[in-house]
């Protein structure tokens, strides 16, 4: 194994992916990604995919928000205790 | 004290959460923090004192996460919905037992989360604990990743077929997912809330987009994609 960023395989490269994610770091100027097709191709749609849970799914308000209550109001008084 | 015949009226305003006895809170922006923190935290006291339009109100704060939340762990929302009545049922029940320690909106998170897995564990018999939800099994792990990159997913995934993607995920590498990538928490609360590791939970999520890309490359290709 080969811990040097300019000669990392792509094993080595990608099982640090998680920690270079985690820290914030800007993981395109990576020296292994200047040369590797695959882990810019890997690591662009890993980055689509987050991008697209941030963009797809807004907070939602409950559908039946007030009749969500009601049962909710319901059962607490079911269990007699407010 | 009991409620009175008539349904409790529900605050018309639905203000973002906001923490109390603030550790870390969900990173959804939380604006004029001082003077909220101390409605919020009045509301609080008022709720764990048995005051019923107080925790109409909490309810008013704080279901749209809950309920989004829920919907993304299980989606469809009928289940949703129930899942949130027995958040805000669990909430009701423990509520004098909250000490500020946390974010009242972690503690509920965190609720929230117990409820969404005890409802998973349910539905899949053979998951015996939430270590082995937080674990999958061999063939349910995402597969290496050194294919052609063939297919650009950027710009390319549509709504309906990452919450198909997300359904398919093992409970434990969604739930991660679903904190980390669309409810904004950190690794660091992350791991609070699942009590594990920050490194587990930074494992969890690349394992979990490892996998959603698996599905999404998948997928027939739609006129107009890239």
């Amino acid at each position: 194994m080969n811990n040097s960023p300019n000669n990392m395989s792509c094993a080595e490269f990608q099982a640090q992916l998680p920690d270079l994610f985690g820290c914030g770091e800007m993981i395109g100027d990576h020296p292994h990604l200047r040369r590797c097709n695959l882990c810019r191709a890997l690591l662009a749609d890993l980055n689509a995919i987050a991008e697209a849970a941030r963009d797809l799914f807004p907070v939602e308000e409950p559908p039946h928000a007030d009749a969500l209550w009601e049962h909710i109001e319901s059962a607490i008084a079911h269990e007699g205790v407010v | 004290m009991p409620i009175s015949a008539s349904s409790t009226q529900l605050p018309r305003e639905t203000p973002r959460p906001s923490s109390v006895g603030v550790a870390f809170a969900p990173t959804d922006g939380v604006a004029s923090k001082s003077a909220t923190n101390h409605d919020t935290a009045d509301i609080l006291a008022r709720a764990q004192a048995g005051d019923h339009q107080a925790f109409a109100h909490l309810y008013s704060i704080h279901k749209r996460r809950i309920y989004s939340l829920c919907l993304r762990m299980v989606g469809n929302v009928a289940e949703a919905e129930d899942l949130t009545q027995e958040a805000f049922l669990q909430f009701h029940r423990k509520i004098t037992s909250f000490r500020g320690d946390s974010a009242l909106s972690t503690w509920l998170h965190r609720l929230a989360i117990n409820v969404v897995l005890m409802h998973l564990r349910k539905g899949k018999l053979q998951l015996d604990s939430l270590d082995e939800m937080m674990e999958p099994t061999a063939d349910q792990r995402p597969g290496r990743s050194f294919g052609a990159p063939d297919i650009a997913l950027s710009g390319a995934i549509d709504r309906l077929t990452l919450q198909r993607a997300i359904d398919d995920l093992p409970p434990g590498y969604r739930l991660v997912f679903v904190l980390h990538d669309i409810e904004g928490f950190e690794h660091n609360e992350i791991a609070s809330l699942l009590d594990c590791s920050t490194g587990n939970s930074k494992s969890q999520l690349h394992k979990a987009r490892l996998k959603l890309r698996e599905f999404l490359r998948n997928q027939p290709r739609q006129e107009g994609r890239k």
